[in-house]
């Protein structure tokens, strides 16, 4: 399979008051030329580091790429210097971001901003720039492109914004697009527009997505592959139906479990993950979410278990065996059933 | 009579709050600099409907459907324009300063932003013993006893007493912001998007957390959120707001199972579900929210809605019992069963028959 792109044992930190705080800690993923790969995670995964650290952001705000690759249709994008790093940043890898409003430059007019994007990876005229800044808005399906063209961004509604930078994000035609909680800001009716959007996009330009969420009901309908982060490190990557049929981690399972779902029994407890999330300069020994984790043991807290293979899925726990036998020991996977299976109860 | 004021489901419940008939307009500035005419923004819209004692109400919604505004005029920490609000039988627009301060002890709120509805320079003692304070309940060694129970209840360690806000995580500070709420022992709480601002794993505690509370303390909770399987699972009946009117208000199962109303169909269409399997029939609405300071005329959800006919843009459609215990305000309400889609190919079916 053609890979776009191929990250490597990556380790990003930023320098904190004690030294270095590392916020993504050996992350090592592909991503399959025209799919779609969500990263899913909490406030504090890594998720969106790991996007900055791709499009080298990072460096400027504080942080740095300590160790690891990050290929790219074979180059490694750690090595570029930052003048290779415009060329490539908004051409053949652009990025969307969760506020719209602060994304976009306010004192411009939605049409000089498109056409900048333009004009910055193609030798053609103004004219032409103008022509294909029309076409580019009719695209992401927004009425009346000329008036679109001259208006700034506080004249338009959140949606029409993000309708805007992914305008901005396709001017150049890139190969990979990754949005950093495109949808988080919006409303649900207009949340599906931009989902809807994206997903046309993707079928007519083969293009390659990488959709980071913490919304576990968007990355199932929107990926082929999903991976599950948290306080920096890979906890699961599988293929979404496999995942949603039975995942392996249990704090994807918790995850999965703790979202009341539209077909569930009402008025039950949730099954909730106790505790709350670590912060990065006082992560814990060994695995991540031991303290957290049902399923925890002497070893889980000296050892951080490493993210192995298990068929074409990979996931990184020292006891999916137990969490697989306890699954189907209870096939009812509604609620209070973390309950039964012997596992805490939800810490209320 | 308005319209919207015809009573709403007559159960054996009996209402703890009802809301009569409630405006809320916001003036905005309009027109030229010496006529200055007013422009107002309807956040609330004559609504009317009741709140039964010992249920959970949900009201879902989305951004400026003036759901939270609802919320705050309820319990008068907005002054609604007009219209009335009962709490147990009695006006409580009509309290003047003492009577509402003694009622606040009834009626509390649960705020969104655990990070911001806390001051940071008190401890966590101070945040729930000003409620004790103010209303003049305890004092000394009996207040602070009352405080820890009151930490201990939400399921906080009683020793973090002296602790600041800022010194605990998301979904702790909003167990305190939920101990401030119910330090009082209110009979009547409006959650105001308890959990939106929550990591994932989180929401599922505070839920669960509220749903105990609510039971154990027999509470009556109007409970605001635009998350709607969040809405479904804790609430007994739901009431979806579009642009400051109830478009559609039943019992949960109704809602969801059964919607009437083209809008909430639509909206439950969209909601991502955790589970790839379930491919639904996706009705995506086209368009945004129009802004609520110039609202369409006669139904303001028409400009969005596939149903959409001439009436509809002429004529207001009221608050209706469409079914049994089931109001909509459409004039062309979804029958039981039928699906937004059907509904659509029938309206093209018919029209089509029209122009033959």
């Amino acid at each position: 399979m053609d890979k776009i792109l191929e990250i490597d044992n990556l380790v990003t930190a930023y320098q904190g008051k004690e030294g270095f705080v590392k916020a993504v800690d050996g992350v090592s993923f592909d991503l399959n030329r025209g799919d779609t790969i969500c990263i899913v995670g909490e406030s504090g995964s890594g998720k969106s580091v790991t996007a900055m650290s791709i499009m080298r952001l990072v460096e400027f705000e504080n942080g740095k790429i300590r160790e690891g690759t990050i290929k790219f249709n074979g180059e490694d994008l750690a090595k570029k210097s930052n003048e290779e790093m415009r060329k490539i940043r908004g051409s053949r890898i652009s990025m969307i971001f969760q506020e719209p409003l602060t994304a976009l430059n306010p004192v411009f007019t939605v049409g000089k901003q498109i056409t900048e994007a333009i004009l910055f990876h193609y030798p053609i005229g103004k004219k032409e720039a103008w022509r294909r800044a029309e076409e580019m808005i009719r695209l992401v399906g927004l009425s009346d492109p000329k008036a679109r063209l001259k208006q700034y961004p506080h004249e338009l509604s959140g949606g029409m914004r993000q309708r805007v930078m992914i305008a901005i994000a396709l001017a150049s035609e890139p190969e990979l697009l990754i949005a950093d909680e495109p949808t988080t800001a919006l409303d649900v009716t207009i949340e599906a527009q931009i989902l809807e959007l994206l997903r046309s996009l993707r079928r007519e330009r083969n293009m390659s997505i990488m959709l980071i969420t913490h919304d576990i009901g968007v990355a199932a309908e929107m990926a082929d592959r999903i991976i599950i982060m948290y306080a920096g490190k890979i906890m699961e990557i599988s293929d979404t139906q496999d995942l949603f049929d039975q995942p392996l981690h249990p704090y994807s399972k918790g995850l999965l479990d703790s979202v009341p779902r539209m077909d569930g029994e009402r008025g039950v407890p949730l099954n909730s993950i106790e505790g709350s999330i670590p912060r990065l300069n006082e992560v814990p020994d060994g695995c991540r979410f031991s303290p957290r984790c049902p399923f925890a043991t002497e070893k889980c807290h000296e050892e951080m278990p490493p993210l192995e293979f298990r068929g074409t899925r990979q996931v990184a726990c020292w006891h999916v065996d137990q969490l697989l036998e306890n699954d189907s020991l209870s096939n009812d996977r509604k609620g209070g059933e973390f309950i039964e299976s012997g596992i805490k109860e939800p810490s209320y | 009579m308005n319209p919207e004021s015809k009573s709403l489901p007559t159960e054996q419940a009996e209402p703890l709050v009802k809301i009569e008939n409630l405006k809320k307009y916001f003036p905005i500035k309009g027109g030229g600099y010496f006529t200055g005419s007013k422009k107002l923004v309807k956040a609330v819209d004559n609504v009317t409907f009741e709140i039964y004692r010992g249920e959970t109400l949900g009201l879902v919604g989305e951004s400026g459907c003036g759901k939270s505004t609802l919320g705050r005029n309820i319990l008068r920490l907005q002054e609604p324009t007009d219209g009335q609000v009962f709490f147990k039988e009695e006006n409580i627009l009509a309290y003047k300063g003492h009577e509402m301060r003694k009622l606040r002890k009834q009626m509390q709120i649960i705020y969104q932003d655990p990070f911001s509805s806390l001051n940071p320079r008190f401890t966590v003692g101070e945040i729930i013993g000003e409620m004790y304070d103010i209303h003049g309940i305890a004092k000394g060694a009996e207040k602070e006893k009352k405080i820890k129970e009151m930490i201990e209840l939400v399921g906080l360690d009683p020793s973090r007493y002296h602790n600041y806000p800022h010194e605990f995580s998301g979904g702790q500070r909003q167990r305190i912001g939920i101990a401030r709420a119910l330090a009082l022992n209110p009979e009547f709480v409006v959650a105001d998007e308890p959990v939106s601002a929550l990591d994932v794993s989180v929401q599922s505690q505070i839920l669960n957390l509220l749903m105990k509370l609510k039971e154990e303390l027999g509470l009556t909770m109007l409970f605001i959120a635009h998350g709607l399987n969040v809405v479904r699972h804790i609430s007994d009946r739901v009431g979806v707001m579009y642009l400051g009117k109830i478009v559609e208000l039943s019992e949960t199962d109704n809602i969801f199972d059964n919607p009437a109303h083209p809008y909430t169909a639509a909206l439950l269409s969209t909601v991502p579900e955790a589970d790839p399997r379930l491919k639904k029939e996706r009705i995506v609405l086209k368009g945004e929210v129009p802004s609520p300071a110039n609202p369409p005329s006669g139904c303001h959800f028409r400009t969005r809605c596939p149903l959409a006919t001439e009436r509809c843009a002429i004529e207001e459609p009221p608050l209706l019992e469409v079914r049994d215990k089931h109001f909509a305000a459409c004039h062309y309400p979804l029958e039981k069963g039928q699906t937004l889609k059907q509904a659509i190919s029938s309206k093209e079916q018919s029209q089509e028959s029209v122009t033959i």
